[in-house]
């Protein structure tokens, strides 16, 4: 069993008569990877700033190990932010960097100095101590603000969508390099991205935020596959999502014809949502599937062809490596166990998600 | 290359500076060097040797260091918390601080007179809470005030300017890493400004050494600065050009020697905002 190491409770903040946050609550045990996914504007900034200490909520407490953390500065949090724009110090050099926050705790010079020399090594920049953080490409100065940050040996690591201004082959190698720090380091990281498959790549756990709601706890997995309401599944990756009537259980009423799946427990003849994932939707001969459509258009995307097929009057996205031309006619099929039923939300409150384990 | 049209532009101001900085500092130049029957001379020059022009110099350079000093210690703080209310939307302080700035200068030097005359504003405050009288008036801190008073704006926007480029994430992350306030002022926010403080020195000091009007003004002809020697030069009763342009070239060739030796020792920290 993971030890709990921070406890957001009841967290609600408001900038004027917005509320960003409103009864949060969430906690992350140590040693873990947790993402907090979500649109711009959803809080998840917001929340990451309380936990550094930066904003103080209007209401609610956050605990460390047990001990309210609320009103401390953020000079006093065992916790070290990265910011999204690395936030570098332009009148120091990289080695004067990367010490600050050693100086400031009395170090001695050569355990600075060691310190500072390792800090580059596992960043892969051995050698810049005497460089100027403008002469650094964007991706090495977001390595720098890593380095001056773990430095300092903290217990949480926050980063505000730290690779957003790199492009797309150095974002993929700085995911790889931050899962080999966390691993390395063995501390807990709290990561902010509106990027979904940056959430799904190097999250132990993932949090999907949308409005100042909780909408999902899981692992990668948990929020790909079994995605608790519409906007997780539309957020995470696409997905067909139609509205239904659950028959009974096993037993699904999907755009008037019925469907075998495989979730219990939603009543009878009851509304619910209904998500495909567009891979899970297999394409057959007219006679062999459940429904029977028209493919409508068809793009090459490099692993597969992306379709859509117009069936009993809703336009399917099917995501295949077979190409059906446009125009054909075929069957629609889809597996029991890829069908993923979902409540319908019906009010506002009901999508706020409370505290769940993680 | 630039295209014609392009250089074409130019033109206008390339034209002002010719006749109005050009033209006029080669005349200076010339009447510098040159007596009444139009012989060379280097008495005029080297006339700022004379105490009687070389007493009211180093008054005058008294005087702008400590109007610099002064305008220093009260900027830093303004600008820092002109910087901290124009992030918030809270522009209306701004507005306050800014706003007698906008008026003519010899307007606020006059209202200064008001204030500092014998029988003037400050003097029926103090008197009316049972404090005695100061007679500030004609004397060189009334001078000083009056100079202070005009040239803070100088001194106050590239300093604001400097630290208003300063993201707040920077100070954030000083923060983050342990650093209480005072650790942040003196590591991160007074080295990242600068380039706004030698701005704000230079604009400050190079013009309150020549500085002539509000000493006439407030000082009432008792304190006498290189100014008015080299505007009496020019005006008054027995005027002599050529004693007013070598004083005034040896006064602007001291400034430049100033300026360069005081940009090679600051210069190094990085470059200046406005000038």
């Amino acid at each position: 069993m993971a030890k709990k190491l921070i406890d957001l409770v009841d967290i609600t903040k408001s900038y004027g008569d917005k509320v960003i946050l409103d009864n949060l609550n969430l906690y992350l045990n140590e040693n873990r990877f947790l993402t907090i996914l979500g649109p711009s504007g959803c809080g998840k900034t917001t929340t990451l700033r309380i936990l550094g200490g930066f904003e103080t909520p209007d209401k609610g407490r956050v605990i460390f190990e047990g001990e309210d953390i609320t009103m401390l500065p953020p000079n006093e949090r065992q916790v070290n932010t990265v910011f999204q724009k690395y936030a570098l110090f332009t009148h120091m050099n990289i080695e004067e960097n990367i010490a600050f926050g050693l100086k400031i705790k009395n170090k001695s010079k050569s355990y600075i100095r060691d310190k500072v020399k390792y800090a580059l090594k596992l960043v892969n920049l051995d050698g810049y101590e005497k460089r100027m953080p403008d002469s650094l490409s964007g991706g090495q100065q977001q390595r720098i603000a890593i380095a001056r940050a773990i430095v300092n040996e903290p217990r949480v690591l926050l980063l505000d969508e730290p690779l957003g201004a790199l492009d797309l082959k150095l974002r993929q190698d700085m995911q790889y390099e931050l899962i080999r720090l966390k691993n390395e380091l063995g501390i807990t990281f709290v990561y902010v991205t509106h990027d979904q498959e940056e959430a799904l790549t190097m999250s132990d756990t993932i949090v999907v935020m949308n409005q100042g709601y909780i909408q999902q706890i899981g692992t990668p997995e948990d929020i790909y596959n079994e995605p608790q309401n519409a906007f997780v599944a539309d957020f995470i990756g696409e997905s067909n999502i139609i509205g239904s009537t659950m028959i009974e259980d096993r037993l699904v009423e999907i755009l008037g014809t019925r469907f075998e799946c495989v979730d219990e427990g939603f009543g009878n003849d009851q509304p619910v949502d209904v998500v495909i994932r567009p891979e899970d939707i297999v394409l057959t001969d007219p006679a062999k599937g459940i429904i029977k459509g028209r493919v409508t258009s068809a793009i090459f995307k490099g692993v597969h062809y992306e379709m859509e097929v117009q069936a009993n009057g809703f336009e399917w996205l099917v995501h295949s490596t077979v190409l059906k031309e446009p125009g054909s006619e075929v069957g629609i099929w889809v597996d029991p166990f890829n069908i993923q039923i979902m409540h319908k939300p019906e009010s506002e409150d009901e999508e706020q998600e409370h505290v769940e384990e993680l | 290359m630039k295209s014609l049209g392009k250089r074409l532009l130019a033109g206008p101001y390339l034209i002002w500076m010719l006749l109005f900085t050009i033209v006029p500092l080669l005349l200076l130049v010339y009447n510098a060097f040159t007596t009444a029957d139009g012989s060379f001379t280097v008495a005029n020059v080297a006339a700022i040797l004379d105490p009687v022009n070389g007493k009211p110099f180093l008054r005058s350079i008294g005087m702008s260091v400590i109007v610099t000093v002064i305008c220093l210690v009260l900027s830093f703080p303004l600008a820092l918390i002109l910087r901290k209310y124009s992030s918030s939307k809270n522009s209306f302080i701004v507005l306050v601080f800014i706003l007698p700035m906008w008026m003519n200068f010899m307007l606020r030097t006059l209202a200064w007179r008001l204030i500092l005359l014998n029988n003037g504003l400050l003097n029926h405050i103090l008197t009316s809470v049972g404090l005695g009288e100061v007679h500030l008036m004609n004397t060189i801190w009334a001078v000083i005030l009056g100079t202070v008073y005009d040239y803070l704006p100088f001194m106050v926007l590239p300093i604001y300017n400097a630290l208003a480029k300063i993201d707040d994430d920077v100070i954030h992350a000083a923060q983050d890493l342990g650093a209480g306030q005072m650790t942040i002022l003196r590591r991160i926010i007074i080295p990242l400004s600068v380039p706004g403080i030698v701005s704000g020195i230079t604009m400050v000091m190079v013009p309150s050494v020549s500085e002539f009007v509000i000493a006439s003004m407030l000082g009432g002809g008792k304190v006498y600065l290189i100014g008015n020697v080299i505007e009496q030069a020019f005006n008054s009763g027995y005027a002599d050009i050529h004693a007013g342009s070598g004083l005034s070239l040896s006064l602007m060739v001291l400034i430049l020697i100033s300026m360069v030796i005081y940009r090679i020792f600051e210069g190094e920290e990085g470059e200046s905002s406005l000038w």
